[in-house]
């Protein structure tokens, strides 16, 4: 390959500092001893220690918690429904066109107009019934319903790959439908199915926008919290919590990696 | 006699499996039509009635919303709306502009790492790219602080008064975009540079061709589709982004997301929100086609 | 195009003394009436019918393309035939779906799983039919022996040389006691020192065991190493079949005498049991139906010498001599004839020599 040019190498580098600018920044001054103003006055863990004993941010970061786990276990599940009924069963090409269609939009749409949408929803289901009121259901329904595509996605690109041969042996070798479903294709699935569910995980907790307009006053989680707290201003303990997301993140999306290229 | 098939080697009729087929799909598919295609076609309905004087919705049919998008209301022609548009469009074009410039040199650097390496940078960029936006974008107050060595470099300058910070402005806006859209862009163009025929540019270089001309009629081209996919995944959202202005520039800097958001939120005119939705929806579909044709020669994720 | 319709042709099978170790292979002939199959505008197979009597060592030859691995699978039950039926010891399987016949293929890819050890991807087709845990193991272990897998048992697939692969794809399907085992290109993977070695263990494994193997090949010298009897396939039909010597040395048609080997093909006129032709006129040993055709001559079979020698000689100039260790082959002209003879001598370019063409080499083809 040719010697990257110099000028290009200062570009790339200069252009990585700027995407980390701003994680660095929360993570320097949630260390830093003062309560306000940016000048570093000392090294503190001291607004770790305070998030601790902040109750509405442990309160937020339960709801967090439950939100995630509750809407990837159930997205999960539907995905890699979807992505079987999809790839291993003969539909026409314009039923697979529209079906493929269907799927992407989540992935495309700009949150907001989904967003819209399902206040929308809610507030005509809430003339049927009480559970549409803003709060966790209405934040779970919506985090499953863009979380869905996107497993789908993940777990057919692994069926695709996984081909017809192993099936077709199996198959030779006196195995029945649901036999080979339960010995060969889901385990075959398994890292696909898992990195769909870490990558679904992954997007509840960073989810803003659709919890934002489904959350009710007593589902608030972790970005809700952060949004709430910086319009009133910055503060340390903010950067604690904020670094702290980033770390979980970050660790998060790194074990997912790891399992998608095994 | 119904015509046997085989299908991954099962011995079946084409209705078993579309019966089965279904079984599959169904639970996935009748949520995203339960919570999202049917929601979809409710919120384009609510976008065609009016709004009553508590917020409640009104059931009679009307394009007054569509009217209002457009500048008309009841108090003659204004068009302030029709500046929230325009300056949502500069600044998405604004945005893939920059971002485009940036990714450029990003890709080439990656592309020019050893193939084992490239992962380690290709996360590197990926991890900003996951982190929560109100976090990357609150970020920045930080960074424009008064205190900061950037805002008082501004106010040395005499750019700004002393002792303010860089924000609210559209400067600040600007960037939180550029970071926020960045990694879309820069990875489906690594993508189509990682398959960058280099013979063409070696060709191009061996006819004595400018360096300007080297770039964009050899590797422009070949670029395109992964280019195009990035300004896809970049045009439509940033447009429908409400967090980075509402966090950088306050109620001065409404762009469509903004706009949005305050229908469903303070001014609780959902007709409205519902409207201003559809065209952006429409813009998203004209997008989602070219993803789709695009996408095809390039691999994101 | 009709199909050629063969009912036990040459004797079926040379009885191997070892057959008598595995009581557990019934003997049962497999019989194809008829079968034809469609891919949309390709006719994949054209009314195919064949006996394959038990224990034969059996292979389906051709180009790809030609519907022979179409064939195996329909065998195998992977696809359905349009029409026609599948006869297995007397008992009609067409309508049997893959996983109930007692026939197990070895894929070309192999096809192991890779989510299993060794010792769980032979015992698969056991365990899918509840076969008890002591029986599956001593089967296995047994297959695992045969086939010089002991050691590997616990490892998995990814751990494995391609030749070690093949070999557990073949236990795995004989673990099963088949009554066919079908073998779909299972070399083409392997470099082919491998795979030379390969075939001769291939041929012995089938004489030991007594079973009837039907190979699926592209590749000639393959089939003619292990097989006791070849069809040659074109189109969707079977152009000839025989043992390998008959298909070999007696092709029936221009396609077969090239596809088998190389060949030079002389055209001419027929009369009075000459062939009349450019290069002379040469006698031919065999009767001939046709007055204006073509005859087939092996390259090795074409005899040299520096002076005239009796009948069916001419006299050519060399235009190519290709050294090839073990021997040497000439081009030469008129009528761009290939020889292969010995190495002993020395041949230059521009020399001309003595061509001997004896009649009973003269192979007349039916096209």
């Amino acid at each position: 390959m040719r010697r990257t040019h110099p000028l290009v190498t200062a570009m790339a580098f200069v252009t990585m500092g700027f995407l980390y600018l701003p994680l660095l920044a929360v993570a320097l001054f949630s260390v830093n001893d003062t309560r306000y103003g940016l000048i570093w006055k000392g090294f503190t863990l001291d607004w770790y220690v305070k998030l601790f004993h902040n109750e509405y941010i442990l309160e937020a970061a339960w709801n967090t918690l439950i939100l995630a786990v509750v809407s990837t276990i159930i997205a999960t599940i539907l995905g890699t429904l979807l992505a079987i009924g999809l790839d291993r069963f003969p539909w026409g090409k314009k039923t697979d066109t529209v079906l493929d269609v269907i799927l992407h939009i989540p992935v495309v749409i700009p949150d907001i107009i989904l967003a819209a949408a399902l206040v929308v929803a809610f507030g005509l289901l809430r003339l049927l019934s009480g559970i549409f009121e803003p709060g966790l259901v209405n934040m779970i329904i919506g985090h499953i319903t863009f979380q869905i595509a996107f497993v789908t996605l993940v777990v057919r690109s692994r069926l695709a790959s996984l081909g017809r041969d192993m099936e077709e042996a199996a198959r030779d070798l006196f195995a029945s439908t649901p036999y080979i479903l339960r010995r060969v294709t889901i385990p075959l699935l398994l890292p696909g199915i898992v990195a769909g569910a870490m990558l679904a995980f992954t997007l509840s907790l960073d989810d803003f926008v659709i919890s934002f307009f489904t959350a009710g006053p007593d589902s608030v989680t972790l970005p809700l919290y952060i949004y709430a707290a910086v319009r009133r201003g910055v503060s340390p303990q903010i950067h604690a919590l904020s670094t702290l997301v980033i770390l979980i993140t970050v660790v998060l999306i790194i074990g997912m990696e790891r399992f998608t290229r095994r | 006699m119904t015509k046997l098939l085989i299908w991954y080697g099962e011995l079946t009729t084409r209705r078993n499996l579309t019966r089965r087929g279904l079984g599959y799909l169904s639970p996935g598919m009748l949520w995203l039509l339960w919570f999202l295609i049917l929601p979809g076609f409710v919120l384009v309905l609510v976008s065609f009635i009016s709004r009553g004087s508590y917020g409640q919705l009104e059931w009679n049919f009307t394009i007054e919303n569509y009217k209002r998008l457009l500048g008309f209301s009841l108090f003659g022609w204004s068009a302030d709306y029709l500046r929230i548009i325009l300056r949502s469009v500069i600044v998405a074009v604004v945005t893939c502009g920059i971002c485009v410039l940036l990714a450029y040199p990003l890709a080439f650097f990656i592309c020019g790492r050893p193939a084992r390496n490239r992962y380690f940078w290709l996360t590197l960029v990926i991890v900003p790219f996951w982190t929560n936006m109100v976090i990357r974008t609150y970020a920045w107050l930080l960074i424009l602080d008064p205190d900061f060595p950037l805002a008082r470099l501004a106010a040395l300058l005499k750019l700004i008064p002393d002792g303010s910070a860089l924000y609210p402005s559209a400067l600040a806006v600007y960037l939180g975009m550029v970071s926020m859209f960045l990694p879309f862009v820069v990875l489906p163009l690594y993508s189509s540079v990682e398959r960058l025929d280099w013979s063409l540019v070696e060709a191009a270089q061996d006819l004595y061709a400018s360096r300007w001309r080297v770039f964009s009629q050899a590797i422009l081209p070949q670029t395109l589709p992964g280019l195009s996919v990035g300004v896809i995944l970049t045009f439509v959202p940033t447009m429908g982004m409400f967090v980075v202005p509402d966090l950088l520039a306050g109620a001065k800097y409404m762009l469509v997301g903004n706009l949005i958001q305050q229908q469903f939120g303070q001014s609780r005119d959902w007709p409205f929100g519902a409207a201003i939705s559809m065209g952006l929806m429409v813009l998203t579909l004209i997008s989602l086609q070219l993803y789709r044709r695009r996408s095809k020669e390039v691999d994101i994720l | 195009m009709t199909g050629v319709d063969l009912e036990s042709g040459s004797d079926p099978h040379q009885e191997s003394g070892e057959a008598a170790h595995s009581p557990n292979i019934s003997r049962a002939d497999l019989d194809l009436h008829n079968i034809d199959k469609r891919f949309g505008e390709v006719h994949a197979v054209a009314d195919v019918s064949l006996n394959i009597p038990a224990g034969e060592f059996f292979t389906l030859l051709g180009p790809s393309g030609c519907g022979k691995t179409t064939l195996l699978r329909i065998i195998a039950g992977l696809e359905v035939a349009d029409r026609g039926e599948v006869v297995l010891g007397g008992d009609k399987i067409t309508s049997l779906p893959a996983n109930r016949r007692q026939v197990n293929t070895v894929f070309q890819s192999y096809a192991l799983f890779p989510h299993l050890s060794i010792f769980e991807n032979v015992a698969f087709g056991l365990r899918s039919r509840k076969t008890p845990q002591a029986e599956v193991r001593s089967r296995v272990d047994r297959r695992l022996e045969m086939l010089g897998l002991q050691t590997m048992a616990n490892r998995y697939p990814h751990e494995l040389s391609g030749g070690q692969q093949q070999r557990v794809a073949l236990a795995r399907a004989l673990v099963n006691e088949p009554q066919v085992l079908l073998l779909d290109e299972p070399m083409s993977a392997l470099d082919a020192k491998l795979r030379a070695q390969i075939q001769v263990e291939l041929r012995r494994l089938q004489r030991k065991l007594g079973m009837t193997f039907i190979l699926v090949t592209h590749d000639q010298d393959e089939a003619l190493v292990v097989s006791d009897r070849i069809a040659v396939m074109r189109r969707g039909t079977i152009v000839q079949s025989g043992s390998p010597k008959d298909v070999y040395e007696t092709p029936h048609t221009r396609f077969v005498a090239e596809f088998l080997g190389a060949a030079n093909l002389i055209a001419g006129g027929y009369q009075d049991g000459c062939l009349e032709t450019e290069l002379g006129r040469f006698r031919l040993a065999q009767p001939v139906s046709w007055q204006e055709g073509t005859v087939a001559i092996r390259p090795e079979r074409i005899r040299l010498s520096s002076k005239p020698a009796g009948e069916n000689s001419f006299k050519a100039q060399i235009q190519e001599v290709i050294y090839r260790g073990t021997n040497v082959d000439l081009s030469l002209e008129p009528g761009q004839l290939r020889v292969r003879t010995g190495a002993e001598e020395t041949f230059e370019p521009g020399k001309s020599i003595w061509l001997e063409l004896p009649p009973e080499a003269l192979v007349v083809l039916n096209d």
